[in-house]
């Protein structure tokens, strides 16, 4: 019977866009046209609809249907199911997917095309590039907070050189004189510190220890990657979750965890010390202001760990969603850049929800310029 | 093999086959027999495509430096450093434990079964464990990490105070860390290859004869003296496949132990209680991130997997046929 309703829907969606084509009187640009010879093509499976997209500012008609698939990090992974929801119910008869995996693995797939884009929190590496140019365009940016369990101490401070020695295990225990030092007038227990990471790769152990790198890199001695030699006497659990589930466990246990996992399990965090010398708390906001402040590359790749700024949270990290700048498909290529332009625009409204930080003006801007360079091959 | 026997040479032996349904017989009979052989390869087929395979992919790992990967313990991708000594120990580690807390209670409840219950418990007893069988291993895993691990972690505290002033095996019992260990992964495959070794293992001994269980009774032997004397005899070469069976499942089981065995990479310990890593887990938990060499080290991984079992296995079979062989007085 859904069947039938779906024929319905994708007849009712042609004779629409027929109609629209005749309204049009032929002045469509290349884009657009080619949309819609595939919407005829794939509205059999798919459905057709007509909706108006906001792009940059100015309102062109774009038409959209069939599928398209994406994969990869799973720290944009609530913000896609979201985003992908309200696309959908805003544009009929197009079907969006997101399976997680992993940024690694949304790279891997991207390269090997069995998916239309693929979400990463870092760029591709020089030796793995697609042999095809591929595009970023920046998504969100999301603060690592450093999570702990410690009774009776709700505000802890910690700077760069602390949490390195915390994570590598040359610090022990909480009434450590270092400790101490970054907390003036907080009473710290003398219970020992159990330090829980992440047991898969993952982005956001990728860019913890880059930002460790970067703010601590006289203390910190184990590299940074998106799985690292941690000492043997500390603990590892699966996703953010698992880490949660650590702290929430033990006593005096301490992980880096992103904001949305650390609100989700009621955890509390540290404020960091950023490099202009304030102590700041991981919020939405405050992860804005460290995207507002970092060096953006041509190819809108950048590192927001770290960033100058008084008002930044400094482990902030980002992600991206890549896509071919060539898309052989054009009515895939059509949805792609439809989807895109919602993530980057209407999209936005949904992060604070979810504790992620919306994209700064500037580089909300930049990104929405890019998408023109997306062509249909 | 017996399929290079033709249907007219088989013929001459069953000359009870009704006449009139000769002609379609033979034609069946072919038809079976030519997919009996196709299944058949397709076995050998599969398994030398896999070797295949993943022994391609794995290959740059090899190439690059094969002693380096299989002889030494330190696993640092972020450093290139792929060294995969301390995964295999620990595989090996966690089935050895699984399999000293298994077969015993295995071997109880399948004696229990057929020679203890009365007939009235039997069928309860066959179905909870089958039961416990088709539960999937991630929520064993989860089970172990949400439900066993804290608690557990003072379990071994107690254990390792008391043992631990003893030398030798009071270092096995050493230092426990946190819930997430070698022990802790192997209660859980234990739990998990329980169900496959009893059902087997009962199986075989339900077939022992009943004459010599008769005869082991009329002699004046008791219960456990018939068992000794005429089950175990009888059932030893099957309750060892049983096990194989089980040890396989155990050493290739990944998401249970990944959640579980505490992934700490470049351990080798004789300490039982401390977190360390399995082959299968680490390449569930870092396939998703890896790129080049470090996705190859992890096939190679799987390779290496590959050939341990294919020796446990050999090794089993030898044993099986020795068995079989003594027991029958050869």
């Amino acid at each position: 019977m859904t069947i039938t309703k779906r024929r319905g829907a994708a007849l009712a969606g042609v004779l629409a866009l027929a109609l629209v084509g005749a309204a049009c009187g032929g002045d469509n640009s290349g884009g657009s046209s080619s949309a819609t010879t595939g919407a005829t093509a794939t509205s059999a499976s798919g459905g057709a609809a007509t909706t108006a997209v906001s792009g940059g500012g100015a309102t062109t008609t774009v038409k959209v249907s069939g599928t398209a698939q994406g994969s990869g990090s799973t720290f944009q992974l609530a913000f896609q199911q979201e985003a992908i929801d309200a696309f959908q119910k805003a544009n009929g008869g197009t079907t969006i997917t997101y399976g997680g995996g992993g940024s690694g693995k949304g790279r891997t797939d991207l390269k090997g095309k069995t998916v239309d884009f693929a979400g990463s929190d870092s760029p591709f590496s020089d030796a793995d590039k697609p042999a095809e140019p591929v595009l970023y365009f920046p998504v969100l940016l999301g603060p690592i907070t450093i999570s702990y369990k410690l009774s009776g101490v709700d505000q802890l401070q910690l700077s760069p050189d602390t949490i390195a020695n915390i994570f590598q295990r040359a610090i022990k225990t909480w009434d450590d004189p270092a400790i101490a030092a970054d907390n003036p007038g907080v009473k710290l227990p003398s219970t020992p510190i159990t330090v829980a990471h992440r047991s898969d790769g993952s982005g956001t152990t990728d860019n913890f220890t880059k930002y460790l790198v970067a703010a601590a890199p006289n203390t910190w001695t184990l590299k940074s990657g998106s799985t690292i030699e941690w000492p043997a006497d500390t603990q590892a659990g699966a996703g953010n979750q698992g880490v949660a589930q650590i702290i929430t466990q033990t006593e005096g246990a301490v992980g880096y965890i992103d904001l949305s996992d650390a609100v989700g399990s009621k955890l509390s965090y540290a404020n960091v010390k950023n490099s202009a010398g304030k102590y700041v708390e991981p919020t939405p906001d405050s992860a804005s202001a460290a995207g507002d402040g970092i060096k953006v590359n041509p190819d809108l790749t950048f590192a927001a760990i770290n960033a100058p700024g008084a008002d930044a949270y400094p482990i902030t990290y980002q992600t991206w969603v890549i896509v071919y700048a060539t898309q052989a498909d054009a009515a895939k290529g059509a949805l792609v850049k439809s989807y895109l332009t919602y993530l980057l625009n209407d999209g936005q409204e949904l992060l604070s929800d979810l504790d992620y930080a919306p994209l700064p003006k500037s580089l909300q801007e930049k990104a929405t310029a890019q998408l023109a360079q997306i062509k249909m091959g | 093999m017996t399929a290079v026997l033709t249907p007219s040479e088989v013929e001459p032996d069953r000359p009870e086959r009704p006449p009139e349904l000769g002609g379609k017989k033979r034609y069946a009979d072919r038809a079976f027999t030519t997919v009996a052989l196709i299944a058949g390869l397709s076995v050998l087929a599969i398994l030398v495509l896999i070797a295949y395979a993943t022994t391609k992919e794995a290959w740059p790992i090899f190439q690059n430096d094969a002693g380096e990967f299989l002889f030494t313990k330190r696993w640092a991708p972020n450093e290139g450093k792929f060294g995969a000594l301390a995964f295999i120990y620990g595989t090996l580690v966690v089935s050895v434990i699984a399999l000293v807390l298994a077969v015993p209670v295995s071997l109880g409840i399948a004696l229990f079964m057929t020679e203890v219950a009365p007939p009235w418990l039997k069928r309860p007893v066959v179905a909870v464990i089958d039961l416990l069988a088709v539960v999937p291993s991630v929520v064993f895993g989860l089970w172990g990490v949400l439900v066993l691990a804290e608690p557990i972690a003072g379990f071994y505290q107690d254990v390792s105070d008391v043992l631990s002033p003893i030398p030798i095996i009071g270092r096995l019992f050493a230092d426990p860390v946190n819930g997430r260990s070698f022990f802790t992964a192997g209660i859980i495959l234990a739990i998990m290859i329980v169900p496959i070794i009893t059902s087997l293992t009962r199986e075989v001994i339900d077939t022992a004869p009943v004459n010599e269980k008769e005869a082991a009774y009329g002699l004046g032997a008791t219960r456990w003296e018939m068992i000794r004397g005429a089950v175990m005899p009888h059932s030893k070469g099957g309750i060892v496949g049983a096990v194989t069976l089980g040890l396989g499942r155990a050493m290739g089981e990944t998401i249970a132990v990944a959640l579980v065995i505490g992934s700490a990479p470049s351990v080798i310990t004789a300490h039982l209680f401390a977190p360390g890593y399995s082959m299968p887990s680490v390449i569930a938990n870092e396939f998703g991130e890896s790129t080049g060499l470090w996705r190859s080290a992890l096939i190679g991984l799987g390779v290496v997997l590959f050939v341990i079992t294919i020796v446990v296995n050999l090794i089993a079979n030898a044993i099986v046929r020795r068995s079989i062989k003594r027991s029958r007085g050869l």
